[in-house]
């Protein structure tokens, strides 16, 4: 019996990533990091800044996000989510640049607690990126 | 009659028209294949988003305190339109479509006694929008910069709804745009987007699923990014009906333009035979005269 379950990653412009030979994934759940395996109950929930893991045979990968939701059916895990980066593909530079407008973000006045809380979020995640 | 150089000249000019019309249809069928594919890409993300709406709106327990988004203020008077065009001419009925499915429906508003707010998406609409409800237009964007429909976009435009509807500016929102059928036809869409319209629609699976946090509060979290999903839906859509539009009208154009370009070349021989002959007859008749 295999231990294996697909994950797609959508956007709003395409289908970011499809993997069908996945055995964890490791996702940023607005109420702390959550682990799927298979046979996970279903579920639905939405992302905080983070770092999603997925581990699969071929290879592990890692994706900043900043926010999202994930539902988990029948073995399928959909993440939708409208900005996420490789981090193999992203240099110091768009990491620096990212840090800094979510600084400027955070240091605003005049927003809600929650969206405060995200901000203050993408700059922690950011930093340890560094 | 015109004189034969006029004629030289009118076809000279419809034959370069002819040419600009020909690679402006090249152009936006070139186009037309880009913003079709993005929006076949883009359909995922709106169908998942849509599914997992309607997973949560079944299983949400209190109803009557669900999220205004999805159920309403609990009244009607106040309509906001997104109105949305393109920002170039030049493409056919693509604009006057919208704008005459728009122009009926807040006449119907208005006839109801309600209160009518509009918002255009791109120039046109508003061009033609604010001569008759110049003063109902409380917001007009245009995306000129944009080479192609970025979410980025349409987030902008969905958080100033949502930001408007906090501040309880209206109470129904609803979206115009062109629906991408093919390159000839485009059908003109109104669609209600606050409060969710999902009635009819039932949701295809029947599990039950674990939420975490509460249904309430991803509902809460998950409905403005509807907004921004479906107003970035529409907008692709439009993209794509609005290529394909001008394409077909530069087609005509083109097939137009080949038509007086035959018609003007007979003329124009008919009148220079016309002419030979009258000389021709005129040296005769001085020869018989000697």
């Amino acid at each position: 019996m295999s231990e294996e379950f697909k994950v797609e990653i959508v956007n709003p412009e395409k289908s970011f990533l499809v993997k069908d030979d996945v055995s964890e994934v490791v996702v940023p759940a607005f109420e702390g990091e959550m682990g799927i395996l298979k046979d996970h109950i279903s579920i639905i929930s939405f992302l905080k800044p983070g770092i999603i893991k997925i581990l699969s045979k071929s290879g592990d990968e890692n994706y900043y996000v900043e926010d999202g939701i994930v539902e988990f059916k029948n073995n399928n895990l959909s993440i939708l989510t409208s900005t996420i980066f490789n981090l193999a593909d992203m240099d110091k530079s768009k990491q620096q640049d990212l840090l800094k407008q979510a600084e400027e973000e955070a240091n605003k006045t005049d927003i809600n607690d929650q969206s405060k809380y995200l901000a203050d979020q993408k700059v922690e995640v950011l930093k340890t990126l560094n | 009659m015109a004189s034969l150089d006029d004629l030289k000249k009118r076809i000279a000019s419809v034959k370069s028209t002819q040419k600009i019309t020909k690679a402006m249809k090249m152009v936006a069928a070139a186009k037309l294949r880009r913003a079709q594919e993005s929006a076949e890409k883009g359909r995922p993300y709106s169908e998942k988003m849509n599914n997992v709406i309607l997973n949560l709106s079944n299983g949400i327990s209190d109803k009557e305190n669900a999220p205004k988004l999805l159920s309403g203020t609990g009244q009607e008077k106040t309509h906001l339109c997104v109105v949305m065009t393109s920002d170039r001419g030049l493409c056919g009925g693509f604009n006057s479509n919208i704008i005459k499915k728009a122009k009926s429906y807040f006449a119907k508003i208005l006839d109801e006694g309600k209160e009518l707010k509009i918002i255009t998406v791109g120039s046109k609409g508003n061009d033609q929008l604010k001569r008759v409800y110049g003063d109902k237009i409380i917001e007009n964007i245009s995306f000129k910069e944009s080479k192609n429909a970025n979410y980025f976009d349409a987030d902008k435009v969905g958080k100033m709804v949502i930001e408007k509807f906090e501040a309880e500016e209206f109470d129904v929102c609803t979206i115009f745009y062109n629906q991408f059928k093919n390159v000839i036809t485009q059908i003109p869409q109104a669609q209600q987007i606050i409060p969710l319209n999902n009635e009819g629609e039932e949701s295809s699976s029947e599990e039950s699923y674990e939420f975490e946090p509460d249904e309430d509060e991803i509902l809460s979290n998950l409905l403005p990014k509807n907004i921004s999903t479906q107003i970035f839906k529409a907008m692709l859509e439009n993209s794509a009906s609005e290529q394909g539009s001008r394409m077909s009208a530069m087609d005509n154009a083109t097939r137009n333009a080949g038509e007086m370009v035959d018609k003007l070349t007979i003329e124009y021989n008919r009148s220079r035979q016309a002419a030979i002959t009258k000389e021709l007859i005129e040296i005769i008749s001085g020869a018989e005269s000697l």
